[in-house]
């Protein structure tokens, strides 16, 4: 008889995340837990402005301090050729500086001590004479002909762009926009904002001398490309390097890049021959770290009468910080912002990007975002609104006019991407009923009797989740494929282990159901270890929601080769042909008659104790899985909000969300990932933003400026499922990680500017904090949160 | 967290305290909550060398209406005691609606009020209601106890007139002569945020007649605004349309905004009015015992 696939932990079973067992408990093993014996602990000294040249360095306080055991600058990197690094863009970043300081924040000095304290006193006595440059805040003044060149190190390089990148087929979308009835247009900045992992960034470097091996605790979310880069850059051999990501707080993007602090601890740790523990404080966090977005998008849509959508023409420029830091294929310079409109059946697009630096943090897509489709979701829900508007059409008319039908699935978009699957209309039908669409006319005039405004903003996307397939994702020419491997004990439980790394994200207690769901092991018999380069296989990583589709299908992979095995040895205890052997959840059994049968757990003892003649003994295995294309997530989300107009303040009445991630393996860590993204696309939305002044201080550097919600302002979400299958993956799934963050923006903004509709008002620029709604209210005109960056073309 | 290194004592008596702070001749600092002071030892923008922690001396955590009808708040009453508070709920209606707007719940079950006075943030609630409320706070130092009033204390931002070996005891508000009214308005980007702009108004109210009004204002200039100026044009009126909007208009213009990320400084000022508006309407409808 076959197993209960839910009592067993299988696919769709809510089984309880088995880590939070110890992480409710404070039970988790994070970098800084880790205690080695012998330990100092690193300091960084950082730039208290953003653009400086260095005219000295007096460290000579700080080596008096008692307790200090080495203090670095960027010129004893130097000498050691580790002042520089490679970024994963084929930039460099700097180390520790050595000429200029590049942004507030950047990381200048490194003090090693006995203890934490001490190494942060002597911090505080080293001397940085600084020549203070002009500082450059945003692309304008990066572009104008006169700014000062920031990148002065590099052969080459001139002024402060760093690309330009265009894709699309341009003479066919001029065409589009000659026949067109209306060209409808919006401009807008989406703000720089952070992560923010409640665990900051920190490493525990421990070279041994004596055996050649360096041993790196290290809060990763990719640490076979954290071995990799460190063999480059350290020049040390790849074999005696192990990089240990243990329990990770939060990553969100964040833990992806290699950041100085790594690279400084290392080398401190080879020269002094003992362990040395560096833990970035809040503000470096945020201050230094990869951020997310900062980017300026203007376009035009091309639009017939009726509401067909003839082309789209976007046009991008991107803040990328001091250095071209960006994690993301390596293809591609503004990662994957050409997935807009891939929802819309659309027959033309172009799109031309430009990327400047400036004297601001580096990174750009570190934040749940798949590689900026944050920003290309948010700038097409943002363009569709005001193309339907400017139709004076119904906004969720307009969309189900555009959108990819159904059976149009394989559907090539506009900018090359082909998506497989979806139900769109089905999605937003949904919506529209949960939130009551239909009445909402009447509940708008009710409330404006009272003197509020009412709007309602819908959102509906897909979005390319889950890098790579190896012909177009790599990174620095690492295909983007994953890995599991699956060793069944002669108990019948077993050890999995995979090359992506979870974080927080439940992946000890969603990869065992995949297991279970392929052979019937219950979950609970099945351990998942990941993290350490030593024993995982090799894999890109967690980011980009990939993990389910990449490392989640060479799970199923690696199950069904040790089930192929599993048979031929079910064929041996039967005493029958393989042929003649059927499978049933968690069993093996002879066709015509199913009394007749063996477990999964009797062929494991069998590939121990009883295999036959000739057979290879143990039941374990390993897959790659490189998949044959992206998924293709939907979500549909729609926002009802009011706004008291002598404020600007506005509240949510109703938040509907409507996901359609195919199959879900976990349905409750599912409803987890909506709501975090939720929330933190409502705190985009409403509240949260780097900016920096004029003289390129940071404003969001510490958490009295840079707000994160709470459960007390965050609203309820009401959640809504749709299952379309992937038809690629080998269970179905798609990735669902980052869907929320990405599409949950822009229905707030639109429910804000559809409440601002008779207004004149077109944009405001997030967060959109009560002044910023008033200013539009009053004056009638556009808010924005930058100066509109003018198109680079 | 790594602040520079600091001595630590946990005197049981306010006698012992306050022999500390002398002994520390200006670099020692009394420990309350710690919901300010150890944020800036944190960031090292604060590097006492003496902490005085008073957290276990015994009885001063009292909320107690005397019998004229004073209100007295005890050095180590927490925020979350204030907003649970029954009797300040009936009873002080400015701080019955300050409290729950004080930072977020987790801060208040440790800040006291005592210590967020003698903070003299300028964004800080309590220091704007104690002004709005014309209370004083009774403080002790080596040479005995004295007391200040509101209007004296800030000195400008995180700057009071406590000499470094004083420690304020309790606040004290003093007893309406009718009734007490008023409210607190705020407004925040996020709940325990400071204030963007936040208005404390105070009435002492016989029927519908206004015998007394207070406001004070936070977040809206270099230091705790005292607007209490303004209430003359409501003594001895009722609150009609015309009174609210004249006050109004006043108490804003007290105001000192600087536009920054928060606002420009006209907004910050319009915010102003419409709370006090808001407020002061809000007192006008209700049924005046
Ligand atoms: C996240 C966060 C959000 C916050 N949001 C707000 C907010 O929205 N509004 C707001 O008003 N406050 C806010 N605060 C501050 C909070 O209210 C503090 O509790 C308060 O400002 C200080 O009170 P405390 O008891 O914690 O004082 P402490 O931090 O212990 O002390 C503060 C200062 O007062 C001195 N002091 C304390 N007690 C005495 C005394 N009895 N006599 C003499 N000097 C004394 C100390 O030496 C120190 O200099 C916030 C704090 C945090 C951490």
């Amino acid at each position: 008889m076959s197993l209960d696939e839910v009592k067993i932990g299988g696919m769709g079973a809510s089984r309880r995340r088995v880590e939070d067992n110890r992480f409710i408990r404070g039970k988790g093993n994070y970098v800084d837990d880790i205690v080695l014996p012998g330990m100092l602990h690193m300091e960084i000294l950082r730039s208290p402005v953003a653009h400086a040249r260095i005219k000295s360095i007096d460290t000579s306080a700080a080596w008096d301090v008692p307790g200090v055991r080495l203090v670095l600058t960027g010129e004893m990197m130097a000498a050691r050729n580790l002042a520089w690094m490679p970024t994963l863009s084929y930039d460099t970043a700097a180390v520790l500086a050595t000429d200029k300081v590049r942004f507030q924040g950047q990381e200048v000095c490194a003090v090693i001590a006995d203890d934490p304290y001490i190494a942060k006193d002597a911090c505080g006595k080293i001397v940085v004479d600084y020549e203070i440059l002009p500082p450059i805040v945003n692309p304008v003044q990066a572009a104008a002909p006169d700014a000062v060149q920031i990148r002065d190190d590099k052969a080459g390089q001139v002024g402060n762009k760093i690309f330009d990148w265009e894709i699309g087929d341009k003479a066919r979308t001029d065409k589009a926009f000659q026949d067109a009835d209306v060209v409808s247009k919006i401009e807008l900045h989406y703000p720089r904002t952070h992560p923010s992992p409640m665990e900051t960034c920190g490493s525990l470097a421990d070279y041994d001398r004596a055996t050649g091996k360096l041993t790196v605790y290290l809060t990763t979310q990719a640490p076979h490309i954290v071995r990799a880069a460190v063999a480059m850059v350290a020049e040390l051999p790849e074999q005696n390097i192990r990089i240990v990501s243990p329990d990770i707080g939060g990553g969100f993007g964040n833990k992806v890049p290699i950041y100085p602090g790594y690279v400084v601890a290392i080398l401190a740790s080879i020269l002094t021959e003992k362990p040395v523990k560096w833990i970035e404080d809040k503000t470096g966090n945020l201050t230094s770290t990869g951020f997310g977005r900062d980017v300026y998008l203007k376009g035009e849509m091309a639009l017939r009468k009726d509401g067909k959508i003839l082309g789209v023409r976007m046009n991008t420029i991107s803040d990328h910080g001091a250095f071209f830091a960006d994690a993301q294929p390596s293809k591609f310079k503004i990662g994957l912002m050409h997935s807009a409109f891939a929802a819309y059946d659309i027959p033309t697009a172009h799109m031309f990007a430009t990327g400047y630096y400036t004297n601001k943090a580096p990174g750009g897509v570190a934040y749940r975002c798949s590689f900026r489709v944050t920003e290309a979701m948010f700038f097409q829900e943002r363009m569709v609104q005001a193309a339907a508007d400017d139709l004076g059409m119904d906004q969720a008319e307009f969309r189900r006019v555009n959108f990819v039908k159904d059976e149009q699935h394989p559907h090539r978009t506009a900018f090359g991407f082909l998506t497989d699957s979806g139900q769109y209309e089905k999605c937003l039908d949904i919506g529209l009923e949960a939130i009551g669409y239909k009445n909402f006319a009447a509940e708008k005039a009710e409330a404006a009797k009272r003197g509020r405004l009412l709007g309602i903003g819908i959102s509906t996307m897909t979005e390319p989740l889950g890098a790579g397939n190896s012909r177009e994702y790599d990174i620095l020419g690492i295909k983007m494929f994953d890995s599991a491997e699956l060793r069944i004990h002669m108990s019948g439980k077993a050890i999995l282990r995979t090359g992506s790394r979870g974080q927080g994200t439940g992946h000890e207690t969603t990869w065992a159901q995949i297991v279970a769901h392929e052979l019937g092991i219950p979950a609970d018999d099945i351990l998942v270890e990941e993290g350490d380069t030593d024993t995982a296989p090799f894999g890109m990583g967690t980011y980009a929601s990939r993990s389910t589709p990449v490392a989640g299908a060479a799970i199923a992979m690696v199950a069904r080769k040790v089930r192929a095995k599993a048979r031929k040895l079910a064929a041996h205890l039967l005493e029958v042909s393989e042929e003649d052997i059927e499978w049933e959840l968690g069993r093996f059994y002879v066709r015509g008659n199913q009394e007749r049968g063996v477990t999964i757990q009797d062929c494991a003892m069998a590939a121990y104790s009883n295999m036959p003649d000739g057979m290879e003994p143990g039941l374990e295995n390993v897959a790659y899985y490189d998949p044959p294309n992206l998924t293709w997530p939907f979500a549909c989300y729609i926002a009802k909000i009011e706004i008291d107009p002598e404020t600007g303040v506005w509240d949510v009445l109703q938040f509907v969300a409507v996901d359609d991630c195919g199959v879900r393996i976990n349905p409750m860590i599912v409803e987890g990932q909506i709501m975090g993204g939720l929330t933190e696309a409502y705190a985009m939305a409403n509240m949260q933003y780097q900016t920096y002044d004029e003289e390129g201080n940071i404003i969001g550097g510490n958490y009295m400026d840079f707000l994160l919600p709470t459960a007390w302002e965050t609203p309820g979400f009401e959640l809504y499922e749709v299952v379309t299958p992937c038809p690629h993956h080998p269970i179905g799934a798609k990735g669902v990680g980052e869907c929320a963050t990405v599409g949950g923006p822009a229905a707030f903004v639109n429910a804000v500017m559809d409440a601002l509709k008779d207004k004149g008002v077109r944009n405001i620029d997030m967060p959109l904090m009560p002044n910023r709604v008033y200013e539009a209210l009053t004056t009638g005109k556009d808010v924005y949160g930058m100066p509109p960056v003018r198109s680079g073309n | 967290m790594y602040p520079s290194r600091f001595n630590y004592e946990s005197p049981k008596t306010i006698a012992e305290a306050i022999k500390l702070l002398d002994a520390g001749n200006g670099e020692a600092k009394i420990l309350a909550g710690g919901q300010s002071l150890i944020p800036m030892i944190k960031l090292r923008f604060a590097f006492p060398e003496q902490i005085v922690d008073i957290n276990n001396i015994p009885g001063l955590d009292y909320i107690r209406f005397d019998a004229d009808g004073s209100l007295h708040i005890g050095a180590l009453v927490r925020h979350e005691h204030l907003e649970k508070s029954v009797e300040i709920s009936m009873r002080q209606p400015t701080i019955a609606a300050a409290a729950p707007l004080v930072s977020d719940p987790i801060v208040r079950t440790r800040g006291t009020f005592v210590g967020s006075v003698c903070h003299a943030d300028p964004q800080g609630d309590w220091a704007a209601t104690m002004i709005a409320l014309k209370g004083h706070l009774v403080v002790q130092g080596p040479k005995g106890t004295r007391t200040i009033a509101m209007k004296d204390f800030v000195l400008g931002p995180y700057a009071n007139s406590l000499n470094y070996n004083e420690i304020a005891i309790e606040a004290v508000i003093p007893a309406p002569k009718g009734v007490a009214r008023g409210g607190y308005l705020k407004l925040e980007r996020r709940v325990g945020d400071f204030a963007t702009a936040s208005v404390a108004v105070a009435l002492d109210m016989s029927g519908d007649t206004v015998l007394g009004a207070g406001f004070a204002l936070a977040g809206v200039g270099g230091k705790t605004i005292d607007a209490n100026d303004a209430a003359s044009v409501l003594i001895g009126q009722k609150l009609t349309d015309a009174t609210i909007a004249k006050v109004a208009a006043l108490v804003a213009a007290k105001a000192e905004p600087r536009t920054d990320h928060r606002g420009s400084a006209e907004y910050k000022r319009h915010i102003v009015e419409i709370f006090v508006k808001r407020i002061l309407v809000a007192n006008s409808t209700q049924k005046v015992a």
